[in-house]
């Protein structure tokens, strides 16, 4: 094996049974994640000599933010930028800690009791973490408009993911929509690679800004100001924007072919072969959800995020979240709450390995550092109420093809919460688990109620949290006391 | 869709999508040998068969399932494309009908 993204830290090199040969049964602490959060726990954790994997889904460390760091073709550092380029140091720290990465490792189950299972090359096995951190990240927000289904349609997010991995630019009329930092991260990126952008539709909403002014102050001492503006001056420089956009449909039959815009109560539409729809990120809840995690409603976010200590200690024992899963925070907050949870794991598992509290002190230092502007940022690029509420014939749920009338009409005949509307409807019972709509749902559900999310939660998330093949499943080794369960004569 | 950066460099890797070769690179995600190779869409919904294609590229949506190398049902975003691998695109989930009598 030539992988780059390999690392064995003195484990023997994968056998023909594939990935899952090298790892052991028990670790002091299983990752689940190789972003920012992820690298810099198992840092903190293998430093202090605790038996420390990270399993991560993709093909190597780095999650979203740093995807593809080691192994991206895209070495203008100009073009991804330098905030990406940290992401270096803390692959290379988190490398020469001793911890032991498995990529394309996907976790489907984690129970109160931190027993585990993990599918890697086609085999899943089970797996007991005397703690386990959760790095598990952010997804994008879901932004349910009519036509977000259509061929030619995608999320900034994963033009930006195959411009990391890949080299790849939008070809075409390439329209880019929503709001929040990352969609103009995400242009910048695009126009320094060389790409094209026809024109960018901002739907940030007007009253935001006076809303968010009180937090100006924290946001101005932050790093995002300046780099903000610079980003905001070199996309407006080189691509027509469109503000105040209060409206969206992208139309095509097979694939798409216009989008329609809606400002001032006037519709325009324009020809587009790619339209790259972004409304800010939302946390990964869905393992973290499945073991039993206490989560609440963030009014500020507009998401739920999991109830946690200092430390990112969870309501579960043994359980930690950290990162932008954690509540989103970004990639230099994600790394100091990574920090922080390894750290707690240590003082946990081995006191008298665990640095002094200087060290500690330090990561709640930058953590502090790192969060300063986000308020404003959250208030300021928070979606409308009508790009996260869809009505009338706009699908919610698009794996099963659930529209936002028949949600409401199924809310009519008496359905309270997101779990009974799977019963009626298959929402959120399709492969993606409730990823795509779990959001818009709750939010559609609390809208009808008059209530808060909080009061109507989130869909019930139970293992396995990605879907895998029964056979997967069958072949699993069991105990002869499951086996004897079941087995009759 | 999509086109490689010119001063791209890197082995190339040699697949087939429905049969048809093509050479996608070292690195490459199967989704994203889908979308370089202009292949509009993917796969069919389950509920109306209607057209659907790679949407996040981060393991969330699974809107790219594909059959790779005979398994089906793969996520094209999570997996490296690799010399010889046989890509098919898939139609709609298959209908459970009754056997002939």
């Amino acid at each position: 094996m030539s992988d780059p993204n390999e690392h064995h830290s003195g484990a023997p090199s994968a056998s023909s049974a594939g990935e899952g040969a090298r790892i052991q049964g028990e670790y002091d602490v299983v990752i689940v994640g190789a972003g920012p959060a992820g690298l810099a726990a198992a840092a903190a954790t293998a430093s202090a000599k605790l038996s420390t994997l990270v399993l991560d889904e993709n093909a190597g460390p780095g999650g979203q933010i740093y995807r593809a760091i080691t192994t991206t073709p895209v070495q203008s550092r100009d073009v991804l930028g330098l905030d990406y380029w940290q992401g270096e140091d803390l692959v290379a720290q988190a490398r020469a800690s001793g911890a032991t990465f498995v990529q394309g490792a996907t976790v489907w189950s984690l129970d109160r009791d931190r027993q585990m299972a993990v599918s890697i090359n086609g085999a899943s096995r089970g797996l007991f973490a005397r703690r386990a951190i959760l790095a598990t990240g952010a997804l994008e927000r879901p932004f349910p408009i009519p036509g977000w289904t259509l061929p030619g349609v995608m999320t900034a997010g994963a033009a930006q993911t195959v411009l990391k991995s890949s080299g790849l630019i939008p070809d075409g009329r390439v329209v880019l929509a929503g709001t929040g930092p990352l969609l103009w991260l995400i242009a910048a990126q695009i126009l320094r690679a060389g790409g094209a952008i026809d024109a960018m539709l901002d739907t940030t909403p007007r009253g935001n800004f006076r809303r968010a002014l009180v937090h100006l102050p924290g946001f101005v001492a932050s790093p995002y100001f300046a780099k903000g503006r610079a980003l905001q001056r070199e996309v407006r420089s080189k691509v027509k924007i469109i503000d105040g956009v209060t409206a969206l449909r992208a139309i095509g039959d097979d694939r798409l072919r216009e989008v329609a815009v809606t400002r001032g109560g006037a519709e325009e539409r324009m020809a587009a072969d790619i339209l790259l729809l972004h409304q800010g990120v939302a946390p990964n809840v869905n393992l973290a959800m499945a073991a039993g995690v206490a989560h609440r409603w963030d009014a500020r976010q507009l998401c739920f995020v999991p109830v946690l200590d200092a430390d990112g200690n969870s309501s579960v024992p043994g359980i930690a979240v950290a990162g932008d899963g954690a509540g989103i925070g970004g990639a230099l907050a994600a790394a100091e709450r990574g920090r922080l949870a390894g750290l707690a794991a240590v003082r946990a598992l081995a006191a008298d390995r665990a640095p002094g509290a200087a060290e500690t002190d330090a990561a709640r230092r930058a953590l502090r550092r790192a969060e300063r502007g986000r308020a404003f940022l959250d208030i300021l690029f928070a979606p409308a109420a009508s790009f996260r509420r869809p009505t009338g014939d706009t699908i919610v749920c698009r794996c099963e093809e659930v529209t936002a009338a028949q949600i409401a009409e199924t809310m009519s005949l008496g359905v309270e919460g997101p779990n009974q509307l799977k019963a009626f409807r298959r929402c959120g019972m399709g492969p993606c688990q409730g990823r795509m709509c779990g959001l818009t749902v709750s939010e559609l559900i609390a809208q009808a109620r008059g209530v808060s999310p909080d009061a109507v939660g989130y869909y019930r998330v139970r293992p396995p949290v990605k879907p895998i093949p029964l056979k997967e499943l069958a072949d699993m080794p069991q105990t002869p006391a499951a086996v004897n369960a079941v087995v009759r004569g | 869709m999509f086109k490689r950066l010119p001063d791209i460099a890197g082995a190339t890797v040699a697949i087939t999508i429905d049969g048809t070769p093509f050479s996608a690179r070292q690195g490459d995600s199967v989704a994203a040998a889908l979308l370089l190779a202009g292949r509009a869409a993917c796969g069919m919904t389950a509920v109306t068969g209607r057209k659907r294609a790679p949407y996040c590229l981060m393991g969330v949506c699974f809107e790219c399932l594909v059959t790779i190398d005979g398994e089906a049902a793969r996520q094209a975003c999570l997996v490296p494309v690799r010399d010889g691998m046989r890509i098919e695109t898939q139609g709609a989930a298959t209908s459970i009908t009754e056997p002939a009598a």
